[in-house]
């Protein structure tokens, strides 16, 4: 508990860092496009409840489903690319040719596919996401030092039994710092794709008030964007907490 | 009893053949200890992993109670040098692995565990993770896990061998004082003549380039602590270290 005491402080301090760093140029520049932070969140305060939470519900779910997907087809084609080197000699290269594609450059297509709604967004999200699962969970599947299955293959294990004692466990850190990396990208590609096409979301809000000139407005949804942001990190580092005590 | 007949185990290097063990005869009579002693490079460590199961590419035969060697079918406790334990489990759940993996739920297993952890020294260390220990208490859990098992053959893979001296003689008579209630059949793998000579109650001493088996010879100075202090026990341990040497040297 002491430790997370600790870990509390060091937000706070980041975020009071941050916000005397703003305060600064706000009176320095003293224009309405930097308000000062009391005026955003006093505005935040008014509009948060009727206005942005369920803007932020969206971005979440959509954040939430395109990862779950990213993971649920990623995490297999990783294991199975890491497990066998025939399987990654097969994939590799379509992994290879599709990664570097940008995929903010099918969005058109996508729309078009899967229409303007719900789902083109999470693909997207999906999309850009499930390399960096995949390459990450066979590197480190590939990782594993051989040895390390000598005690199990000698007890006569079965893959699952395998997969459950060595492979899940030695490669869950290296997963772990993939989904974290994915995160970021993921709320960064997710704020491009709710600009179009929908009346939800934070990068639907954000974009609404600029164009509105609405800059008190913009900043609240900035610095919701924000704590979206430091809770999902939040959460990673949560289940890394519990998941690899014995990771150092 | 374990039998290997004939191995020959073979790998590619630089573009030849090389053998890493070439025509290796060995039984180990069921309920005994063989100490297998040799310079490095001589293939024990082969040798152990053919009979574990861990290279599938050999000529030759390994069974083990008369049957073919397979994992699936007996209880082999495999002890590797690094003590094989999982980073990311407890000491507890380490020592239950093997049972784990064999699907053994029996109800006295926790106080069998206990007991062993108890007799081993490491009680109370149950939900620490293996690299908050030092490599003795890492030994004991490897130890525990092994004879928790209660394996049909024991394979350990110089064991002993990261231990200082200290240590290493205690852990010796830790095993031993375990081994004797059991009898497990077990080939002990180890660089250390007196090791051999304290545990071993079958020496194979073994020779490199290529990996071969050059003598067994019965021991009866094993598993007593009065006779490791006298002057027998040094006189052998000093004619087996010169045995090794010149084999050493004649390569």
């Amino acid at each position: 508990m002491r430790e997370g005491k600790i870990v509390l402080r060091a937000y706070l301090g980041g975020a009071a860092a941050l916000l005397a760093l703003w305060w600064v140029v706000a009176l320095l520049v003293a224009l309405p496009i930097i308000p000062a932070p009391d005026k955003v969140f006093t505005k935040l305060g008014h509009v948060f409840v009727q206005a942005i939470a369920i803007h932020g519900a969206y971005s979440l779910w959509r954040i939430a489903a395109g990862l779950v997907l990213a993971v649920g087809i990623g995490y297999p084609v990783g294991l199975v690319m890491g497990y066998s080197q025939k399987a990654d000699r097969l994939l590799a290269p379509l992994v290879y040719l599709t990664y570097p594609i940008p995929k903010i450059a099918l969005l058109p297509i996508l729309m078009l596919l899967a229409g303007i709604g719900e789902w083109s967004k999470i693909l997207m999200i999906f999309l850009i996401i499930v390399f960096q699962v995949i390459i990450a969970v066979r590197d480190g599947i590939r990782a594993i030092p051989e040895e390390t299955y000598y005690p199990l293959y000698s007890l006569g294990a079965s893959f699952a039994q395998l997969f459950r004692y060595v492979i899940f466990p030695a490669s869950l850190p290296k997963f772990i710092t993939a989904v974290r990396v994915a995160m970021a990208t993921a709320i960064s590609v997710l704020f491009f794709t709710e600009t179009f096409g929908t009346q939800y979301g934070m990068g639907y809000y954000i974009m609404d008030a600029w164009l509105r000139v609405n800059y008190l407005e913009m900043y609240a949804g900035i610095v919701v964007l924000s704590f979206l942001g430091l809770f999902l990190f939040g959460l990673i580092d949560l289940v890394e907490h519990f998941a690899c005590r014995w990771h150092k | 009893m374990i039998e290997v007949e004939h191995l020959t185990v073979s790998y590619a290097a630089d573009g030849s053949e090389r053998f890493a063990l070439h025509d290796v005869s060995l039984t180990v009579p069921q309920g005994t200890v063989c100490a297998v002693i040799g310079p490095s490079g001589c293939g024990k460590s082969t040798l152990l992993k053919v009979v574990a199961g861990l290279i599938h590419d050999y000529q030759g035969t390994v069974r083990l109670a008369g049957k073919a060697a397979d994992p699936r079918a007996m209880r082999i406790g495999f002890m590797p040098q690094n003590y094989g334990l999982m980073p990311w489990q407890t000491v507890a759940e380490n020592i239950m692995l093997g049972c784990r993996i064999k699907g053994e739920k029996t109800a006295d297993l926790k106080e069998r565990m206990a007991q062993l952890c108890g007799r081993l020294g490491i009680a109370g260390l149950e939900n620490r993770y293996p690299q908050e220990l030092s490599g003795g208490q890492q030994q004991r859990v490897g130890l525990a896990r092994a004879f928790l098992l209660r394996p049909d053959i024991l394979l350990m893979d110089e064991p002993f061998s990261a231990l200082d001296a200290i240590t290493r003689e205690e852990m010796q008579e830790v095993f031993l004082d375990l081994w004797q209630e059991n009898h497990i059949t077990t080939i002990l793998v180890t660089h250390y003549v007196e090791e051999a000579l304290y545990l071993g109650q079958q020496i194979a001493l073994m020779a490199a380039h290529p990996g071969t088996v050059q003598e067994v010879r019965q021991n009866e100075l094993a598993d007593s602590r009065k006779k490791r202090q006298t002057a027998e026990f040094f006189a052998a341990g000093q004619q087996l270290r010169d045995k090794i040497k010149a084999m050493e040297v004649r390569r």
